[in-house]
């Protein structure tokens, strides 16, 4: 069995969902007797897809041409496609990033595929393999079975494990794909970073904080929190409403949904919506006043006092084991 | 401009989830339904391009009689025709995508607008398989769009920014938070939904491509350790981070 692993790279750099796709590629490779192969998609990309082999590729395959220097959901989909077609694979993953939840529909149509989007865990038993994903906000998981001959399955960010491989024997192959002008009937002319700031969705550490917060210069603390971690600040809906924080660090169901290692919740009540976004965290705590806000039921850890107590205090406490 | 957009009728988001007895549904009872959130924004971006551009909005929905109430508040909110592709069982996204591809390649729109995700199923995926299925570019969670001659200039949300994508027409779209206000229907528009049609079509059986295997509630995590209720307890805090949990 094959397996690809569409490893998405941005600004010619690649992200740590690109190892995890390709890294759970080999290891569904592992339990099946088959070949993982990385796909890199993009301009002057072949230098950078040799590092893929440090996650367990068996094979490398870059697609590199300058009109794929930026994303192209018609062209990268046509790409993803069109190799797992001549490799015959018999499984794609994709991350299920901004990007790959892009492109990922698309290249499923063009194979007549099922997918499953947004897994959180892929159990394989032989050549089958069952899909675990939330579904109703995470309120529920359901598992499902692809029954197509190729199967796309898009996979949450920092829920699997990159885990490095030290054998990196894996030769870059470069495969041409011929497109056309219409294949790029859409395409991007421009990226706007907000800035340097680490993503909420893609942070391993999340300092939220909530309503409880009262003001928007309050957030200078949960700031400071999460730069001592090397985190990422997010927040409520409730504070973005209010115009306190940018709609980008929005966590929930209108937001955005992270899966931290660690995430820190401050003045947060933990609505149902709210929970949607981040309840696959492995680690939270809760740092709330109200000792029966619904937060505390699905913290690892939490404190019922005062924040502008709390977090100043905490920080201070985790800058003498990260030396920050 | 003919413009279409597909809309989704989902639980409240704030509904409790019970499993139904085949372990493969939800058990529907004392569940409320609504509009699923991010088709508003869809609605509302088509009826400001109609605003603008001239032309019709017309709205989609798959699914049972249900659905109906979803598509009267589309009128009431402005949509000048809503169909109802008819079909009680339910569907994978990929059944759902390919009769909604059907329907729409009959009207060939300019504009197809979808939501960015339905809150039930949580899949994000039917907007843009659609797309693909009509032979169209898309751009999806869409946070802002601007359409002259023939082509529109898109932001879509990233991690870490946005990008703005440049499409050519007809195209489809999914709408994200941001891209809008959703207006609430006007006492007028509600009264005069009442009374317009609701067109129905029996859409073609297709076989679904993905199947449930079971649906569960997730392990309920065993309420957590409450370290403390003030300052002190911050110290053992940090000490379970780092040497429980080690995360920090
Ligand atoms: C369709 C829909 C979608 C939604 N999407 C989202 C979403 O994506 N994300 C989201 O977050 N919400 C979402 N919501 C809103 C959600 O229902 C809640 O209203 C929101 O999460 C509340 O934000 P909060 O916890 O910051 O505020 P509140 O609920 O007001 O909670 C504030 C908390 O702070 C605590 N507090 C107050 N002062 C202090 C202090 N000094 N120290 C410590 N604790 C203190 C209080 O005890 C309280 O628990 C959505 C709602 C709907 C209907
Ligand atoms: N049954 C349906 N009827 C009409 N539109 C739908 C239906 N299901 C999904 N959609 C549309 O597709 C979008 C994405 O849905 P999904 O891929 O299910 O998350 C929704 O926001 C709707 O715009």
């Amino acid at each position: 069995m094959k397996i690809l692993a569409v490893a998405e790279q941005r600004e010619n750099k690649f992200k740590k969902p690109a190892f995890e796709v390709v890294h759970t590629a080999r290891k569904i490779a592992d339990q099946t007797g088959g070949e993982a192969i990385a796909l890199v998609i993009g301009s002057q990309i072949q230098s950078m897809a040799a590092e893929l082999g440090g996650y367990g590729a068996h094979r490398i395959i870059a697609v590199d041409e300058p009109r794929l220097e930026k994303y192209s959901s018609t062209a990268y989909s046509k790409v993803i496609a069109e190799i797992a077609k001549k490799e015959q694979a018999s499984v794609v993953l994709i991350a299920a990033t901004a990007m790959g939840k892009d492109c990922a529909p698309r290249a499923a149509v063009k194979l007549d595929a099922g997918i499953g989007s947004e897994c959180i865990a892929l159990k394989t038993e032989g050549s089958d393999i069952t899909a675990t994903r939330p579904v109703y906000g995470g309120k529920a998981l359901t598992d499902i079975k692809i029954n197509s001959a190729i199967k796309v399955f898009t996979l949450r960010p920092n829920v699997f494990a990159s885990g490095d491989s030290s054998e990196n024997k894996a030769e870059v192959e470069k495969a041409e794909i011929p497109l056309a002008e219409s294949d790029f009937s859409s395409v991007t002319v421009e990226t706007l970073q907000a800035s340097e700031k680490l993503d909420v969705a893609e942070a391993d550490i999340v300092v939220s904080g909530g309503r409880g917060l009262k003001a928007a210069e309050n957030f200078k603390m949960v700031e400071e929190l999460a730069n001592t971690l090397g985190g990422a600040v997010g927040a409520s809906r409730a504070v973005v409403d209010a115009g306190w924080r940018p709609h980008s660090e929005q966590v929930g169901q209108t937001g955005k949904t992270v899966s931290p290692t660690l995430y820190i919740a401050i003045a947060i009540s933990g609505a149902i919506q709210h929970l949607a976004g981040m309840s696959s965290s492995k680690y939270i705590v809760a740092i709330n006043k109200d000792k029966d806000a619904p937060i505390f039921q699905a913290a690892d850890y939490g404190i019922v006092a005062d924040a502008f107590e709390i977090v100043p205090a905490l920080t201070r406490e985790l800058k003498k084991i990260t030396g920050k | 401009m003919k413009l279409a957009v597909c809309i989704n009728h989902v639980p409240d988001t704030a509904a409790k989830i019970n499993i139904s007895a085949d372990g493969k549904n939800i058990d529907k009872t004392g569940v409320n339904f609504v509009f699923n959130p991010y088709d508003e924004y869809a609605v509302e971006e088509c009826l400001r391009l109609k605003e603008k551009n001239g032309g019709e909005v017309i709205a989609v929905s798959l699914g049972s009689d249900a659905n109906k109430e979803t598509l009267r508040k589309a009128l009431a909110m402005g949509v000048d025709k809503a169909v109802l592709l008819k079909d009680d069982s339910p569907r994978d996204s990929f059944s759902v995508a390919r009769a909604l591809a059907d329907y729409l390649k009959e009207i060939s729109p300019d504009v197809i607008f979808f939501g960015k995700q339905s809150v039930d199923s949580d899949s994000a995926v039917v907007g843009v398989m659609v797309a693909e299925m009509l032979g169209l570019p898309s751009v999806s969670v869409a946070v802002k769009l601007e359409i002259s001659n023939g082509s529109a200039v898109v932001e879509r949300e990233i991690e870490g920014g946005k990008e703005k994508i440049r499409t050519s027409l007809p195209a489809v779209f999914t709408a994200q938070k941001g891209l809008n206000e959703p207006r609430y229907p006007s006492l007028k528009g509600i009264m005069a939904a009442k009374s317009k049609p609701i067109e129905e079509k029996i859409p073609a059986a297709v076989q679904p491509k993905v199947d449930v295997i079971a649906l569960r509630k997730p392990a309920s995590k065993s309420a957590g350790k409450i370290v403390g209720t003030d300052i002190g307890a911050v110290p053992e805090l940090v000490r379970l981070l780092h040497e429980e949990a080690k995360v920090v």
